[in-house]
């Protein structure tokens, strides 16, 4: 086992664009989807000078958006809805899904299970290449007549049915997307089954791997009914089908061309049953992401470590069969109803049972205060919020009231952004000196994680007020001129200029980032004395294939931290002195 | 057995800090949350049971949170002083019963609310028989409108057809050759109803998906082009109250603005009779 194959020196298009080295193909990952994540960004701030300033000219680049969009700097309700739909898709299948599986998945994989590369290296790369170019039909929607998407990110027939060019684009782009995803996820999963280590054994595994091997099933059998949907919408937008339109639309006072008979609850069934799994694509990784980090900067094992893993098996079954708890107020039915409400109150079970295994993994433990634990310790009371304003949402009572409100945006965007960015930010923090060799500055981290934590609820908190109020989603104006609204419409332009700071607290990160990779302080191959497998390998690990020196073997579980009578406090994977007896 | 060594105390401000302030966020949240919850003045018969549920919801996750974010603030802040891990690991034993009562407590209270409030409530909204004497509203949404129509003194509505849609004259494409539809009322973006009588809002669309909101009635329910889906609830306040559409429905989403307006059955006799004579 213990053979690493020798490789002739790559030219530099092999070796850095179409790279078939998992680390390079985690970085290209890495790299593109933060600069989406960066540019979803933005389309929010503008959005948001919207809601605090409606109808004010945006200082400085509202001339630069175009006479279609915001003529005198004055934003378009036609361009706060792209906004609003690009955003939503760009943060979520550009941004967060490739930078949690594409990136750390594909950089981290192999090397905590100790394998010299993917299963597929090809097919990795295809991956990201497909992905590029979803990415790049998805920016340059932007460009065409009517701008982008503008039928939310949802899509929801017969408005996207009717939409402008830019959703064929959103349609054209997804397909790609997914696609990605679904040559990604089998990678992953055939990774994980075929090439651990010796001596790996599943229960043996660290969090973030169960972590990764769930999410790659959610992906590979939620995605293909969207990619069916996208397909069907794009027929109906080109081809005269009428898979998702009824007889007899009519349109601006003129009777729909259409030969009818589709369903427009369909596409939703479809869309859903792909965007709740999806939600725990997004939310997985980031778990385990801050289980590497909290055991690592507690210097104690993992409270509950099987607890987790079988709670994230049950998560991911489960969470294929929650997905119409969206849908309570289309018409569906009570029979459906009734369902989807039982299963959505057992689907948080499991969640609870995770989080509070990662909470009571603090307990009497040493913890170390650096920027990556910092984030992963905000990220445990940021999910919880997200997690726990959940419940009023899946019952179908309570949701009457909250539903399409701003209650619904806070609640989720608990869970993705000061929630799963946040643990993104611990994993890039934690993995730096891994594919550098140099860490991030210290004081310039902690300027991050203060700033982003207090702005990310300076945004988010207020939204719940606002929904329980009863202002809903997608106004352009922010629901200004309704009197439901009076009480709390002014939390608006506090929110926003949360939002502003917030993104002021991103540039030391940016600077950082940067800096860092040539002046960081170089560090050796274990710079926090931790105990998994990717540790084992060299820092700044050489890019082509071959990832360790010797193929490592695995004696005992991924988190032995402070075990008694040895005399380090942290005892790795794959050093072979026998571990005492565990009580 | 728990591994127990000696704690040598440490003391990091950062970490001090840090716990205080997550203990203090969970404090000052769930305070200023609490204090600022402005739901819509209530306006309906099962809107009281909606109220109380969402209070138990919001009360019990509060409370979660509150717990949470104490216990997060203590470890954090008890972490932060020790040189050595204290407590490794809980025995097994411990570790599989804390998991089995964590999920038995998270079913109880979501299973428990669920059974305890939500099904008289879902009885109440969802599975109800519409009353004899309910008054019929049919609903045609459009960019950006609520086409609201009355069966007339007949109580039956007339038949309808796309292809009659004229924008000005009969957004709803009422076909008036039919008897019953002769006497059919139409208002744009108004309804009228008798307080205390059981409304039925029969809810269609012509183009896109709609939602019908009524925050003061708690009621929300999306027109679906091709479904009719029915809505049944009491008024039980007078009043003029908003309607909004809360589904993205294109870009006048935001002014797709209504209002309804519940009167005194006297009122509400005049109302119907003047809109007669119109016809």
């Amino acid at each position: 086992m213990s053979t690493v194959s020798e490789h002739p020196e790559e030219g530099f298009i092999r070796k850095y664009v179409f790279s078939i080295d998992h680390k390079v193909i985690g970085l290209q990952y890495g790299l593109t989807a933060l600069l989406f994540l960066l540019f979803g960004f933005c389309l929010m701030l503008l959005m948001r000078w919207q809601l605090a300033f409606p109808g004010q000219p945006i200082p400085v680049i509202g001339g630069w958006l175009g006479t279609a969009n915001a003529p005198g700097g004055v934003m378009l309700p036609e361009f706060y809805n792209q906004l609003g739909a690009m955003h939503g898709t760009i943060m979520v299948f550009l941004g967060v899904v490739p930078l949690v599986v594409g990136a750390f998945g594909n950089y981290f994989v192999p090397l905590q299970i100790g394998a010299p590369d993917m299963a597929f290296p090809k097919l990795n790369m295809m991956s990201y290449w497909v992905y590029f170019v979803g990415g790049v039909i998805m920016f340059v929607s932007f460009f065409l007549p009517g701008g982008a998407a503008n039928s939310g990110w949802t899509s929801y027939p017969p408005l996207s049915n009717i939409a402008t060019m830019g959703q064929t684009a959103w349609l054209l782009g997804m397909v790609f997307l997914i696609t990605s995803s679904l040559l990604g996820s089998i990678n992953i999963i055939t990774t994980i089954i075929q090439l651990r280590a010796e001596g790996l054994t599943y229960m043996r595994m660290p969090f973030f791997i169960w972590s990764q091997l769930v999410t790659s099933f959610l992906l590979l059998l939620a995605f293909p009914p969207l990619e069916a949907a996208g397909i069907l919408q794009l027929m109906d937008r080109l081809a005269g089908t009428s898979f998702f339109m009824p007889s007899g639309l009519v349109v601006s006072g003129q009777v729909l061309e259409a030969a009818g008979g589709g369903s427009p609850l369909l596409w939703q069934h479809l869309f859903w049953f792909l965007a709740h799994p999806e939600v725990y694509v997004l939310i997985l990784p980031a778990m385990g992401i801050v289980a590497e980090v909290i055991a690592n900067n507690t210097r104690k094992p993992l409270w509950g470590y099987k607890a987790m893993v079988y709670a994230t098996v049950w998560l991911g079954f489960m969470s294929f069969i929650v997905w119409a708890h969206h849908m309570f107020l289309t018409g569906m039915g009570t029979v459906m109803s009734a369902f989807f409400q039982t299963t959505t109150m057992i689907i948080s079970i499991p969640s609870v049972v995770i989080l509070t295994a990662l909470l009571i993994s603090l307990w009497g433990g040493s913890i170390r205060f650096n920027t990556p634990m910092l984030f992963a310790l905000a990220f445990l009371p940021m999910f919880g919020i997200g997690g726990l304003t959940g419940l009023p949402l899946g019952l179908a009572p309570s949701d009457i009231h909250l539903h399409d409100t701003y209650y619904v945006i806070g609640h989720f965007h608990y869970v993705v952004a000061p929630g799963t960015i946040f643990a993104i930010f611990a994993g890039i923090y934690f993995w730096f000196p891994k594919i550098t060799g140099r860490r991030m500055s210290e004081t310039l981290g902690k300027v991050h994680v203060w700033g982003s934590f207090i702005f990310m609820n300076g945004v988010f908190g207020p939204m719940f007020l606002q929904g329980l109020a009863g202002v809903s989603r997608r106004l352009y104006d922010g629901g200004a001129q309704y009197s439901h609204a009076q009480g709390v419409v002014q939390f608006n332009q506090f929110m926003s200029y949360s939002a502003f700071l917030l993104f002021i607290a991103q540039l030391p990160f940016i600077f950082n980032f940067f800096w860092s990779m040539r002046r960081g302080e170089k560090v050796g191959n274990n710079p926090w004395q931790a105990t998994t497998l990717d540790w084992a390998a060299t820092s700044s690990p050489p890019l082509g294939h071959g990832n360790f020196a010797e193929i490592p073997v695995v004696y005992r579980g991924p988190y032995e931290y402070s075990v008694p009578g040895y005399e380090e406090d942290f005892l790795p994977q794959h050093v072979a002195t026998p571990a005492p007896q565990e009580g | 057995m728990p591994e127990k060594t000696a704690a040598r105390s440490k003391l990091s401000i950062e970490g001090i800090i840090l716990g205080l302030a997550i203990g203090l966020v969970g404090i000052v949240g769930v305070y200023y949350g609490s204090n600022n919850w402005r739901a819509p003045a209530l306006a309906s018969q099962h809107g009281a049971g909606i109220d109380a549920m969402m209070f138990y919801l919001v009360a019990t996750t509060g409370s979660m949170f509150l717990i949470g974010h104490l216990i997060l603030g203590y470890l954090i802040w008890n972490g932060s002083r020790q040189e050595k891990v204290t407590l490794r690991l809980a025995s097994p034993k411990t570790e599989k019963f804390m998991s089995i009562a964590l999920g038995v407590l998270m079913a109880l209270i979501a299973e428990g609310g669920v059974v305890a409030i939500g099904m008289p409530v879902w009885d109440e909204y969802f599975m109800a028989e519409t009353p004899e004497e309910a008054l019929q509203i049919d609903v045609f949404a459009q960019q950006f409108a609520w086409n609201v129509r009355y069966p007339g003194p007949d109580g039956i509505f007339g038949r309808v057809d796309v292809s009659l849609i004229d924008e000005m004259s009969n957004p709803m494409g009422i076909d008036r050759s039919d008897a019953a539809a002769i006497d059919d009322v139409v208002v744009i973006n108004q309804f009228f109803v008798p307080v205390d009588r059981p409304v039925e809002v029969t809810l269609r669309s012509r183009d896109v998906i709609h939602s019908l909101f009524l925050p003061n009635f708690r009621v929300k329910q999306d027109a679906v082009p091709g479904m009719s889906i029915p809505v049944v609830f009491v008024p039980t306040e007078e009043g003029r109250f908003e309607v909004a559409c809360t589904e993205l429905c294109g870009l006048g989403h935001y002014r797709m603005m209504g209002f309804f307006n519940v009167l005194s059955q006297g009122e509400f006799d005049d109302w119907l009779q003047q809109q007669y004579a119109g016809n």
